[in-house]
Parts: structure tokens; C-alpha cells; sequence
């Protein structure tokens, strides 16, 4: 009587191991659409509403013992917050002496502290036509021309009001008198260079990735540069009068989608995509003004000029 | 004992196994002590298998771990594997030992919490999930112990409750009834030889 207890016992916890593991084994190799899966979504179907109504049920339940984490949790944030506000005064102090001194700094030595687009007009013109094959050719057609003072070499921003309208597009590099053609920084023959806002401030060059042209590549980084995921590039600009660049400085030109230690030791590079929607964009601004006062001599020396 | 007694044990549990993993999903697992939740399905399955034994145990751990990874979408199986051990071991330790310590049902419910937040663990590793092993895990599966023991006796308490009248063979009960109804204790029987 006693072994045949024994035996059963055994028996049936060998039938339930084994079922468990041919459950497993069955499951981990099935596909999403596999008659276990089936099963599963058909009980969790029927379990919703159940769980959604204990769930409701419950909610006193978890609120109280909710409120007893959230309390002690409250009392550490609010201890580190103040931590944190007291370095930022400090820091806030810090800063505002810095400015001080750099603007007396400044007055002093004369510099001239005028930035970016602040030099520029800027004309709003819309896109008439777009490239057929951005692979081979990423250029836009816009309605404003030398009449309307466009000049090759004039830097083209982003316009409107969403979201990812703003940031750099590219350059004039064709004008005609009532037309112009933007060559975009996702052309294959487009370079820019750039700044990464990490905590460096890495100056690199931004050019297009061979078969994607809006996945941009920063290359020439330092190999130690540490760029993470996120970090925003803007154009680096000169203000140099001999080697004057194309684009001023402190454009957004967009945000590092991928950083890998790997790939920036071995190619000194990163990924980015660009802020602006390049492929929706219906009007754009040109910054016309001062600086383009030179744009037929930056065009002769980038060879930007060209028809579409 | 009439006929509908041989299915109250088996009606209790399949009730106290939904309650306790609809329970577990809709509110337990919402609340975290020190960035951990609790998880009561190891503790039930253990109190089972030591109230009702290893067969028991292991049938309720099986059943409990299979609702616990269709209601979560997990892989099938991983659970009951666990539960299984749990329940069985519980079980076990009952027929083999029959152990009267108050704080057994504690010691009992830490080793299952940790069997299975180490176990589960692991056989998600094993599956291939990568799962960084780190002092901050570690502190997670103490500290998931450590509330897995705080909970274990109410819990056990609780179990008991729900199962106590259906229980075939409850040592503890036999012995009460033989005091409590007329039989003397070994110590107060007379000895055959006066």
C-alpha cells in the first residue's frame, strides 16, 4: 500500500515536470501566432475584464500601502533635492560672476560677441520642387531668387511651426533670378562642420551615410570623445575673416541617434539625425544678409554652384 | 464523510490558486517596499504543500504557475517548474518531519521566496534573456526574501483557514480530537503494567 502510494506520488510529479517542460520547450520555439499563443491571449482576453475589476477593487488596498512608500520615497527626494538646490546656487553664483567678467573681458578687448543668425536677414521662400533620387541628388527648388537678394552660399533653415521644422536644411547653391536650389546637408556632396554639445564640445565634420542620407555621420572626433545618445549638434561656424564658413555658428543641425565607444574608437564617428523634416519640409528660410556679401567667393571655393 | 468531501480539497484550492493570482496581478505586484514587490503565489503553493502534502503541493503549484504565465504573457512553463519544487518540497518536509514549530511556516516561505525569485532568475537567463547580474540584484532578492518571510505567516495563517475543513489527514486536528473527546494523553494514560 505504502509503495504504491510512493508511486503515484512519483509518477505524477514526473508527469508534471515533464508537462512544464514540454510547455516551455513548446512555447520558446513557437511563433507569435502558434496555437499556445493563441491560448494565452484568449485567457488573458477573458482575464482582463477580472483583473480590471480587482484592479478597481483594490485600488484603496494599494493606495494605502502606496502611501506609506511614497512617503518615505518623498522624504529621501526632498533630502536630495535640497542638496541639489544648494549646488546650483552656488553654481548660479558662480556663473553670473563668470558673465560679468566676460563681458567686461570682452569690452575690453573688443571682441565682437554678436552670434549667428542674428547677422542674417532671413527670407521665407517655398518649396517648389525636390530632387527625384535623394540618393544620388538631395536638392530642393525654392520660389525666391537673386531678385529677392538670395546669393549662393546663403545658409537655408528649416521654417514653420511644428515640431521638427526648425535646424539647418543645407545651402543655396544655385541661384536664378526668381528660383533657387538648396543642396541639402543629407547630399551625398554636402560637409558641414559641426559642434557635439557634450560636455567636450567636439568640433567634427558631418557628412551623409552612404544609402541612407538621413542617417548623418559626424566623423574626425576624437577617439575619447564623450558623445552620448541625445546630445544636440549645431553648426561650429568661423568668425575667422581668412577661413570664413559657410553656415554661421550655433545651428541646430540635429541629435545623436547612436554614440558606440566602439565605433568612435575605430572610425571616430557617430550617428545623427537631422532636426529638421527634410522629407516634408513646404517652406524654408534663407538667411541673407552681411555674411552672404562673400557667397560667390565661397561658392567658387566649395564648387557649390551648380544647376539641379 | 460523505460523497462531496473528496472534492472540497480540490474546489478550495482551484478557488484559493485564482484568488491568489488575480490578487497578486490587479494589487500586489502595484506596490513596491524598497523598489520590490511582493509575491505571494510561492507562499500559498508552500502553505499548501504543507498543510496538504507533497502530491497536493506539486498539483497546486503546477496549476498556479501555469495561470501565473498565461495571465502575464510569459513564457509557459518557467513558473510551474518552480512552484512545482515548492510545493513539493513543502509537502515533503510535512510527511517526513511533520514539524510543530510556529516559525516553520516562515523558514518554509523565505526558502520559497528565494527558490523562486533566484530560480526565476536564472531560467530567464537560461532562455536567454539578459538580465544584468549586479550588487543592485542581489539586493533585490534579499530584500524580496526579507518581505516574502514577513508575509509568510499571515499568509500561511490564511491558507489554513481556507483549507483546514477539507484537509483528509491533518495530524494536528487527530490529536486534538483524541484529547478533546474523551482520550488521555500518553502522559495521563495508565501504564499496562499496574
Amino acid at each position: 500500500m505504502y509503495d504504491k502510494q510512493v508511486r503515484r506520488r512519483r509518477a505524477v510529479l514526473a508527469l508534471l515536470v515533464v508537462v512544464s517542460l514540454i510547455l516551455l520547450t513548446a512555447y520558446f520555439g513557437e511563433s507569435a501566432g502558434s496555437p499556445l499563443h493563441s491560448v494565452q491571449r484568449g485567457v488573458v482576453a477573458v482575464l482582463s475584464p477580472i483583473q480590471d475589476g480587482a484592479s478597481r477593487a483594490l485600488k484603496p488596498v494599494r493606495d494605502l500601502f502606496g502611501w506609506f512608500g511614497d512617503t518615505a520615497r518623498a522624504k529621501t527626494e526632498r533630502d536630495q533635492l535640497r542638496k541639489q538646490r544648494d549646488q546650483l546656487l552656488q553654481e548660479v553664483a558662480g556663473y553670473r560672476v563668470a558673465m560679468q567678467e566676460n563681458a567686461q573681458l570682452r569690452g575690453v578687448l573688443g571682441v565682437d560677441d554678436s552670434s549667428g543668425l542674428r547677422d542674417y536677414r532671413q527670407h521665407t521662400a517655398r518649396v517648389i520642387g525636390r530632387s527625384l533620387d535623394n540618393l544620388v541628388s538631395d536638392r530642393l527648388q525654392l520660389d525666391a531668387g537673386s531678385g529677392d537678394g538670395v546669393r549662393v552660399g546663403d545658409p537655408v533653415i528649416g521654417s514653420g511651426s511644428g515640431p521638427n521644422t526648425g535646424g539647418l536644411i543645407g545651402h543655396i547653391s544655385f541661384v536664378g533670378p526668381d528660383y533657387a536650389i538648396v543642396t541639402l546637408i543629407t547630399d551625398p556632396s554636402s560637409a558641414v562642420s559641426v559642434r557635439v554639445l557634450d560636455n567636450a564640445g567636439d568640433f567634427g565634420l558631418m557628412k551623409s551615410s552612404v544609402g541612407n542620407p538621413l542617417d548623418l555621420l559626424v566623423q574626425l572626433l576624437p577617439r575619447n570623445a564623450q558623445i552620448q545618445q541625445g546630445d544636440i549638434v549645431v553648426t561650429a561656424g568661423s568668425r575667422s575673416s581668412s577661413l570664413e564658413s559657410l553656415y554661421p555658428p550655433n545651428i541646430p543641425v540635429g541629435r545623436v541617434t547612436k554614440a558606440d565607444p566602439l565605433e568612435l574608437d575605430a572610425d571616430q564617428q557617430v550617428h545623427v539625425a537631422p532636426i529638421a523634416d527634410l522629407r516634408h519640409l513646404d517652406f524654408a528660410q534663407i538667411l541673407t544678409g552681411p555674411a552672404s556679401a562673400s557667397g560667390q567667393q565661397r561658392a567658387q571655393v566649395t564648387g557649390g554652384a551648380g544647376g539641379p | 464523510m460523505n460523497r462531496g468531501d473528496g472534492y472540497q480539497l480540490p474546489l478550495r484550492l482551484a478557488a484559493l490558486g485564482f484568488l491568489t493570482v488575480v490578487v497578486q496581478i490587479a494589487a500586489i505586484s502595484q506596490v513596491t517596499v524598497f523598489g520590490v514587490s511582493a509575491d505571494i503565489s510561492p507562499l500559498v503553493v508552500a502553505s499548501v504543500g504543507l498543510l496538504a502534502g507533497s502530491l497536493p503541493g506539486a498539483v497546486f503549484g503546477f496549476a498556479v504557475g501555469l495561470f501565473v504565465d498565461l495571465a502575464l504573457v510569459q513564457t509557459l512553463g518557467v513558473s510551474s517548474l518552480l512552484l512545482i519544487a515548492i510545493g513539493y518540497g513543502a509537502g515533503r518536509l510535512r510527511e517526513l518531519r511533520d514539524p510543530a514549530h510556529g516559525l516553520v511556516p516562515l523558514v518554509v516561505g523565505a526558502a520559497a521566496t528565494g527558490l523562486a525569485t533566484v530560480g526565476f532568475a536564472l531560467m530567464q537567463f537560461l532562455l536567454g534573456v539578459r538580465a544584468p547580474v549586479s550588487w543592485l540584484l542581489l539586493r533585490e532578492v534579499v530584500v524580496t526574501i526579507l518581505i516574502g518571510s514577513l508575509l509568510a505567516l499571515p499568509v500561511y495563517a490564511l491558507v489554513r483557514r481556507i483549507v483546514r475543513g477539507s484537509l483528509p489527514q491533518d495530524p494536528r486536528r487527530r490529536r486534538r480530537r483524541a484529547y478533546t473527546t474523551g482520550g488521555l494523553s500518553p502522559l495521563q494514560r495508565p501504564s499496562a503494567g499496574r
